[in-house]
């Protein structure tokens, strides 16, 4: 490991719960939440920072993990999707919104999106259609093509949900 | 957002079957909770990186590993000259020359493509992996590089498969009905130079991989990934490694997207299996985005060439000729299957009768192409929708007339093709309207006038396309006769279990397609209780007993074989449940039914046997009955009817079902730019019965986001060093949410008469987008100069060259009148 990197303690808060580990310098703050951390929802789908299969939030920001490493995470607080319902298994507005339009199919994505679009909901409650095209333009999705998850997202709005 | 629904009429629908019933997977996924092959951890397990190829053409002068191997953490590495003494080389589907092909896991002796994985090195992290690669030493002698199938064929040129004696893959000439006779009867002959079908894939969001464990008490791997087609992969890997198959078993679960692009993931799981062997320990291989674009199943690049078209003075369509020549990059993964699959929609979705096709295929230094959304039915229908319009065009038809004159009718359906397939049902004029009047084409001239107002060319672009679904395996022995491959297949498996559950399990892999929600809508319905009480095992696991040689997702078919399986396997269960409730109540079976998850007396309610009733007994409380009680598991093969096609006239049916979908667009291009704007789309599908609409729907929309995606922007670009200059998603743009067009869906229902359920398959949609929007810009660019549309993909620079050099499209189109 010598060769690679040097090893660093940081401690994060993710989903609530306090971590601190050994981590490589170069370790990426994604592989660092899925290999060291088994939270496994977020996902990797490419390595340009283009996809946004890994978008977690960081101190309340949307943040792609795929483009921050670990040791930059030190002394935040994050919540990926597995923070998003509740412990009995509640689902989010949006994660039920989801569900019921039809906004997901393989998956691989719907993380992201999910993080991409709470983020969106928390600064803007009632977000129009094109103003969730802008705040996803960062999430690659290739089974949906988008609108059904558009649609989604704009109903939690107009749900008054949030 | 619009959506229409039309009502199926004489159909009979249970309460399941037919209702857009909310996805049974979602729960998990929408909460991270779905298990991806990277999900699956082991203890001490390797991360497996590849050393790729820089060249694309070069012989391997010397490897070196042992920098990597000394370095503290790296368990081991894996090269050529091990997995050329460890196996054998896998087999090829293709007849001489291609047959010739000898492919291994790793590159032997040479690399033929960018990309080409080289070396094999498993190390403690991730990142170590990936940093011991780079200390692997490899010599090499680059060699003349082909990027161009056309010249792969020429004379003289450079040879990637020496023992193949040139780059000719495949070729056979494919002839039906009497074209010599068509052209002489023509009033004109239209002919078209040069056409091309770009490359490009559908670049699902997950890579691929694999976590692979071997057991060496049993000598049996498991191989936890997101192949596609399991069925495939172990037939290809089996003979490989020297193994029968029952010691490869192969699970998914959560696949992240497939489209055809995870078929042909054999080599590296073999590679995975070496070093699990090697190495004694589980291997973990999860490839890059930038691996996946060089070197993972690009679709096929075709060219039409010399194309002529027999014409009657009415706008009839007699016949066509051209010369294919496709191009399967490095290696034959699972061409030269390409070679006959298009001829499922030879004719595309018009009744001319006399076709005359010479395919050619050349291997080029390029990503070996694999199935992809569409697999070569798509750049044969875009080829018969270019020359529809190209026909019309130069001939002064109305696009939308001359296609509805062409058009297989209603009332010729069943129609049997010059090439003996048979389209099963369908509406296809009925459906170009629908689209049509979604996109409010009846306002064309309005709105043309509008847009050049603002200074922008407007046209309308429809795309006509087939979704052939259900293969007859046995068209594999049109290009190889030595072949034993026929038919198809699917497994399922419906039990009760012994507390009642109903559990199914699928031969299938399915990437997003809702196979759990559907297969319990069938269930459901056929024992008449609860869709959320029917327990559909997640993904695909090669030791259930529901898989078959052809197990697998992929061809649009699961509502045909899978779910033809599932009602199949539920029909079995709900007979048995039948029959064990007449021994218990000494009555016949006719007296009895299944109802409200219970089987009772039709007369007298009151006496019934749960459904817990009916598992138990078989399972754990069956003394006391004089014959054995049925067992309440039941394994269905479904098969569809087939018989082998004449290999020598070519002549068969090689799918069981044609779905319809008619895609039309309106454009709006910047004559400053060449920029394209899609600015109205429709897309009108026709599957058959539908058992989930929402789910059929989410199929189409995804289909017309690939097809846009390669119609404007996305495509693999080679320079002529063999380099892709778009190896990711920063260079190959896929579609965002700021490039999608507003979309209108529509659909109705031609129940196919030949399946269990009158089902399609459906999902691959036939790039419909991409002729539509090649037709859009065709229309768009005639009133201004008029250019031709002779590629499928238009970027706005080759907008932009239309723009300019009108004459030079228009000077490859000629048109001969008597």
């Amino acid at each position: 490991m010598s060769t690679t990197s040097t090893t660093r303690t940081i401690s994060v808060e993710i989903n609530g719960t306090s971590y601190e580990r050994d981590v490589p310098a170069s370790l990426l703050l994604v592989h660092f939440l899925r290999d060291d951390l088994d939270l496994t929802g977020t996902h990797v789908g490419c390595d340009t920072g283009s996809c946004g299969a890994c978008t977690v939030q960081l101190s309340g920001e949307a943040i792609k993990s795929c483009c921050m490493l670990a040791v930059q995470a030190d002394g935040s607080s994050i919540t990926t999707v597995e923070g998003l319902a509740s412990d009995e298994g509640e689902l989010t507005p949006l994660q039920q919104s989801f569900h019921e339009h039809h906004a997901l199919q393989c998956g691989y994505c719907t993380p992201g999106m999910l993080m991409s679009a709470t983020a969106l909901l928390e600064k803007n409650p009632r977000p129009t259609e094109h103003e969730v095209k802008v705040a996803l333009q960062g999430n690659i999705c290739r089974c949906t093509g988008y609108w059904n998850i558009i649609e989604a997202v704009v109903a939690v709005g107009e749900g008054g949900a949030r | 957002m619009t959506a229409i629904e039309t009502e199926a009429g004489t159909l009979q629908k249970g309460s399941a079957v037919g209702q857009s019933v909310p996805r049974k997977e979602d729960g998990r996924l929408v909460q991270g909770q779905g298990i991806f092959f990277d999900d699956v951890k082991r203890k001490d397990m390797g991360y497996l990186h590849f050393v790729r190829s820089p060249y694309a053409h070069a012989t391997i002068e010397s490897i070196d590993v042992s920098a990597a191997l000394e370095m503290p953490g790296v368990y081991g590495t894996l090269t050529g000259d091990e997995v050329a003494i460890l196996t054998d080389p896998f087999f090829q589907i293709a007849a001489p020359p291609g047959g010739h092909v000898k492919d291994y896991a790793l590159a032997v002796g040479k690399v033929r493509y960018l990309g080409e994985p080289v070396v094999a090195v498993v190390a403690e992290t991730r990142e170590l992996a990936r940093t011991a690669a780079e200390y692997v030493m490899i010599e090499y002698e680059p060699l003349d590089v082909l990027v161009d199938a056309r010249a792969a064929l020429a004379e003289g040129a450079a040879v990637l498969h020496e023992d193949c004696g040139g780059n000719l893959s495949y070729s056979g000439v494919w002839e039906w009905g009497d074209v010599d006779a068509a052209f002489a009867e023509a009033d004109h002959v239209v002919s078209i130079g040069e056409l091309h079908f770009d490359r490009f894939n559908s670049t699902p969001l997950e890579c691929d991989g694999a976590l692979v464990e071997y057991n060496r008490g049993t000598g049996q791997w498991t191989m936890y990934t997101n192949n596609q087609f399991p069925g495939f992969a172990a037939i290809m890997m089996g003979p490989a490694m020297r193994v029968g198959l029952d010691k490869l078993r192969i699970v998914t679960q959560d696949i992240g997207g497939g489209f055809g692009n995870k078929i042909t993931s054999h080599p590296q799981l073999v590679a995975c299996c070496l070093l699990a062997r090697k190495l004694k320990r589980a291997i973990q291989w999860t490839e890059w985005r930038t691996e996946f674009h060089q070197s993972m199943s690009h679709g096929n690049e075709r060219w039409f060439e010399g194309t002529e078209v027999a014409v009657k003075a009415d706008g009839t369509l007699l016949g066509f000729r051209t010369k294919a020549i496709d191009d399967a990059g490095a290696y034959l993964r699972y061409e030269p299957l390409g070679g006959v699959i298009w001829s499922q929609v030879a004719a595309g979705m018009y009744k001319w009768r006399n076709i005359r096709l010479e395919f050619t295929q050349a291997m080029t230094n390029k990503a070996p192409v694999s199935p992809n959304r569409g697999y070569s039915r798509m750049q044969q229908l875009w080829f018969t929708e270019r020359v529809i319009d190209i026909v019309a065009q130069t001939l002064d038809f109305d696009p939308v007339e001359i296609r509805r004159l062409n058009f297989v009718q209603p009332e010729d359906m069943p129609y049997e093709t010059p090439n003996g397939c048979v389209y099963d049902s369908g509406d296809y004029p009925r459906a170009m309207d629908m689209a049509l009047e979604l996109i409010g084409a009846s306002d064309i001239e309005t709105r043309r006038a509008e847009a050049a107002s603002r200074g922008k060319l407007l046209g309308l672009g429809i795309g006509s396309t087939l979704d052939s679904g259900t293969n007859n395996f046995g068209q594999s022995q049109l290009i190889n006769p030595e072949l034993q491959f026929s038919g198809n297949n699917e497994v399922a498996t419906v039990k009760l279990d012994i507390f009642g559950e109903v559990v199914v399990t699928l031969g299938t892999t399915p990437q997003g397609q809702g196979h759990e929600t559907t297969a319990a809508q069938v269930v459901a319905d056929i024992l008449h209780c609860d869709v959320d009480t029917v327990n559909v095992r997640a993904g695909h696991d090669s030791y259930w007993n529901s898989h078959a040689g052809f197990s697998g997702t992929y061809a649009s078919q699961f509502a045909v074989t899978g779910l033809g399986a599932v009602k199949g396997a539920a029909d079995m269960l709900a007979g048995q449940m039948l029959k064990l409730a007449s021994m218990v109540f000494q009555c016949p079976e006719e007296a009895l039914e299944l109802a409200d998850g219970f089987a009772r007396i039709k007369d007298n309610h009151e006496a019934a046997l749960p459904f817990m009733a009916l598992g138990a007994i078989p399972n754990a409380n069956n003394a006391g009955f004089p014959d054995d009680p049925p067992t309440m598991n039941c394994r269905y093969v479904y098969r569809p009817p087939f018989e082998v096609p004449d290999k020598e006239t070519k002549f068969g049916n090689l799918t069981l079902t044609y779905a319809t979908q008619i895609h039309a667009c309106i454009v709006e291009i910047d004559p400053e730019t060449g920029v394209t704007e899609v600015v109205d789309y429709a897309a009108v599908d026709d599957c058959g019965v539908r058992i989930n609409p929402q789910i059929v729907e989410g199929q189409v929309m995804g289909a017309t986001a690939h097809a846009i995606g390669a119609a404007l922007w996305e495509s693999f670009v080679y320079d002529e060093d063999g380099n892709l200059l778009t190896p990711n998603f920063y260079d190959y743009h896929v579609p965002h949410t700021l490039d999608m067009p507003p979309l209108k869906t529509g659909a109705f229902e031609s129940p196919s008469p030949f399946t269990p359920l009158g089902t399609k398959g459906m999902g691959e949609g036939g790039g419909g987008g991409i002729h539509c929007i090649c037709s859009g810009i065709q229309d768009a660019l005639r009133a201004a100069g008029g250019a031709i549309v002779t590629d499928s993909h238009n970027p706005y620079h080759r907008v932009w060259e239309m723009l300019s050099h009108p004459e030079r499209s228009r000077e490859t189109i000629e048109v001969t009148s008597r």
